[in-house]
Order: structure tokens, then sequence, then C-alpha cells
């Protein structure tokens, strides 16, 4: 054995034992990807781009935590939640692209880069559809759990509708990410809770933790029109028909922790354009510099 | 005689998952379906969640080893639907988490999910020494499929493969 590499001895001369790097993996490989009678692909995929947009987005601010977080095992919690919407995402950007493969940015020939990571390191911050409360800078630890709490709260009471949708891959993933945003939304209520029932100061950074991001929380329950089009063929969810149902969950939560509701108004749009529609905050680009930069520089790099 | 497919099919239930060896990927529920087209083996398996990345090692796996065992088209398909429930790990799977120091997962929630603000309840034995009495530290673990758990009469901690 060559004790210069310590890879060489966990290789042992037979590179089948190792996973990657031997073959491309298609997320949906075999899924049936037919776009629905009636449904227009380019909508289609501008819908699967907002809720793949807002997990990606998330994933990445949640994945900045990684060593960050207060305890071990709450680092590992915001790790296991990237990764959660990370796969939504990912599943989320393949189905975009099957549907509509015209919004996949074009590589140099021969990249072996797929559509999904192409659509996810590839695009500008202007094309991204995200809500603009997945995109703002991380703040404090009370700061991911009121995030998470809007969030999740939302995200679950859609999935919940979309998992019925007329598309069977969207169906597939939604009903998947319920099961998973169930854990993220105990994760942040408890913790919510936990931090109002705390100490003072606790309390006071998840009081002001919560005013800060409560104008963000509109565009979570604001109909875009694509959505609304999507919703009326029987493929989308209409954000809006979820509003007083996450209203009553917040209310509990809210509730039992002695938190008032704050009276901040939403944050504006520009000229009526909200993330939806690729209208976003600075902190947008500032991210996706950082979490592009590398898969950019090699745009037919092989990982 | 044993047919191609059930030949296929044995040698693809021999592949471990790769997070918890102890368990072949058809203990775990998440081999779904061998079948013989032509020549081509065509595997199914459905993800336990959305971002795990043990998925592209269970592809491998399943294609090195059906491509050693004389197979030499192996494709490997994802199902989505329905989504993998932990109630698909089978009766020997759980014998062998219990048996490698793991807690085995009780029965899935089903219907509409409620938001549950105080900490899940499950009733669990310790792996080790069997006490009833034991406590959640995390309800995300080393993986994104297990909780942490703690013993409060030997105080091991223990990995719990969750409900979902
Ligand atoms: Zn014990």
């Amino acid at each position: 054995m060559n004790h210069d590499s310590v890879y060489d001895g966990l290789l042992g001369g037979d590179s089948s034992q190792w996973a990657f790097g031997t073959d491309f993996e298609d997320p949906l490989a075999g899924v049936d990807t037919t776009v629905p009678a009636g449904v227009d692909g380019g909508e289609l995929a501008a819908y699967c781009l907002m809720l793949g947009d807002d997990t990606l987005v998330l994933s990445q601010r949640l994945a900045e935590w990684c060593s960050r977080a207060p305890e071990l095992e709450e680092d590992i919690a915001l790790a296991n939640m990237a990764l959660d919407l990370l796969g939504q995402a990912r599943l989320l950007l393949a189905r975009a692209a099957a549907a509509d493969p015209a919004v996949v940015p074009v590589l140099p020939a021969g990249s072996p880069v797929p559509a999904e990571d192409a659509l996810a390191f590839f695009r500008e911050a202007g094309q991204f559809r995200n809500v603009r409360l997945a995109e703002v800078v991380n703040g404090d630890f009370a700061h991911v759990v009121v995030r998470l709490l809007l969030f999740s709260i939302a995200r679950l009471a859609v999935l919940q509708r979309l998992s019925g949708s007329g598309d069977a891959v969207l169906a597939a993933v939604a009903a998947k990410g319920v099961k998973e945003l169930t854990y993220h939304r105990d994760w942040a209520g408890r913790w919510f809770l936990t931090l109002a029932q705390g100490t003072e100061e606790s309390r006071k950074r998840l009081v002001s933790a919560l005013e800060q991001l409560w104008p963000l929380r509109d565009e979570l329950v604001t109909a875009h029109p694509v959505e609304l089009s999507l919703a009326a063929a029987g493929v989308g969810v209409d954000p809006a028909g979820v509003r007083d149902e996450t209203d009553a969950v917040l209310d509990q939560v809210l509730a039992v922790a002695e938190v008032d509701r704050p009276q901040r108004a939403p944050l504006a749009g520009i000229g009526g354009r909200t993330g939806r529609d690729g209208m976003h905050t600075e902190a947008l680009s500032r991210m996706l510099a950082e979490m592009q930069v590398v898969a950019r520089a090699h745009p037919s790099g092989r990982w | 005689m044993v047919s191609l497919r059930e030949r296929a099919a044995a040698v693809a239930g021999t592949v471990r998952d790769p997070e918890m060896p102890m368990l072949t990927l058809a203990d775990l529920g998440v081999l779904r379906d061998t079948e013989v087209d032509g020549e081509v083996v065509v595997v199914s398996i459905t993800p336990t969640y959305s971002g795990c990345p043990a998925m592209a090692t269970m592809r491998d796996d399943l294609v090195h080893r059906l491509t050693d065992a004389g197979f030499p088209r192996v494709e490997v398909r994802v199902v989505l639907s329905p989504a993998w429930s932990s109630d698909w790990i089978t009766e020997h799977g759980r014998a062998e988490l219990r048996a490698a120091g793991l807690s085995a997962p009780g029965p899935a929630k089903k219907g509409p999910v409620g938001l549950t603000l105080s900490p899940t309840r499950r009733a669990l034995t310790c792996p080790r020494c069997g006490s009833a009495r034991t406590e959640v530290i995390s309800e995300f673990g080393a993986t994104a499929c297990k909780a942490l758990y703690r013993c409060v009469d030997c105080f091991e901690p223990f990995d719990h493969v969750k409900e979902i």
C-alpha cells in the first residue's frame, strides 16, 4: 500500500466502490414528465421555478448556518432541513427543465452540467422566482426560527393541496414534501415557544426577528398570475387560498407563546413586482455570487 | 427453475443501504420492483427523503452488483409515488435495526397533519438495556431519517428511525 495518499488505501484498485463520477444521476430517471393535457409547458416550468427557487434559496441560507448554530443538535437539525429543501428544489428544477427546456441556461457544448444544476448555478438574480423571505441575510438564531416558521406554515398548507395536482410529478414531490415540512414546522414552532418563554433576552430577540420578517410574510400567501392560471387548470395551488389556514396555525403558536401579531404592513414590490416576478432584494445577488462562483468558473467541470 | 427475473431480484435484494448497512434496500422498502426486459434489468427505487444523498450510491451499487452477477445492462428508475413511508421497513429490517442498536420506527401518522408544539411522544425502549424511560435529544439526527434519543436509565444515546 502506498502511504503517501490516504485515498490509495481506500481505493484498493477498485474504483467501482466509488459512487460518484461514474455516471450522471437524473433525479427524475424513469419518471413520466409529460406535461398534462391543456397545460402550457412554459407556465408549468415557471411555476416549478417559483416553488423550487423558494426551497433552493432557503436551503442555501440554512446551509450557511452549518457550524454556527448554538448547539450541535440544532446545527444538525438545520443541515437536515436544508437538505430536505435542497432535495425538493432539485426535483422541482428538474421538473421545470423537463416541462420547458427553454428555461435552462445554455452552457458550452459538451458540458456535463445537468439541467437542474444549470438552473441553480447559471441564472442571474432577476431570473429567480423565489419569495424574498427566503433570501434575506441570516440574523441570529431567533431569526432562522421565525423565518422557518413563517415559511413552513405556508408551504405545508400549499403542499397538502398540491399533492392532489393534475401533474403527477408535482403531486409526488408535494406528497413527499408534506412529510418533511411537518417536521420543519414542528421544529420551528417548538423553538418559537422555547425562545418566547425563555429568558428576557431570548424573548426580546424573538419578537424583534418576528417584527423584522413580518413584512415579508405576505408574499407567501399572495398569488402570482402563473399560480392562478395553474390553479385553475388543477395543477397548481392558489397561495391566497391558504391564507386563512396559515393565519390560524400562526395564531395558535402566537397564543401559546403570548406574542402579539405584528402590525407592520407587507413589504411593497417595486412597481408592483416582487420576488415571484424576479424583483429581489440586494441580498439575493450577493448570496448567489458566493453560491454560483465555482460552478460558473468551470461551466464544463465534472465533479 | 429460477427465472431470470427472480435471479435479478435476488441479486438486487442483497444490496445494502449505504447509511444503514444493517438493512438491505429490500428491508428498507426502497427497492420497489425488479423486472427483466429483454437483456435489460430494470430496478425501481423510491427515495426515503427528497434530499437523500444516498440515492446516487444506491443506484451505483445496484448497477455494479447486477453487472457483476452477469446482467450486462441495468437501468435504475426512480419511483416518486407513492412516497416512501417508514411503514415499509420489513419485520426482518426492524429486527436488524434493533440488533444494531437502533430503535425502529412506530406506525407513521396518516391523514391531516396538525402542529405539535410539545415534543413528539413515542413509546420507545432503549435498544441497549430495554428501558422504556427515554428522552428525545433532537428530532434531527445523524441522517435525515433519524432522531436522536437518550436512555434515562443507562444514559446511552441512540438513534431512532423516524416515522414518516
Ligand atoms: Zn438504556
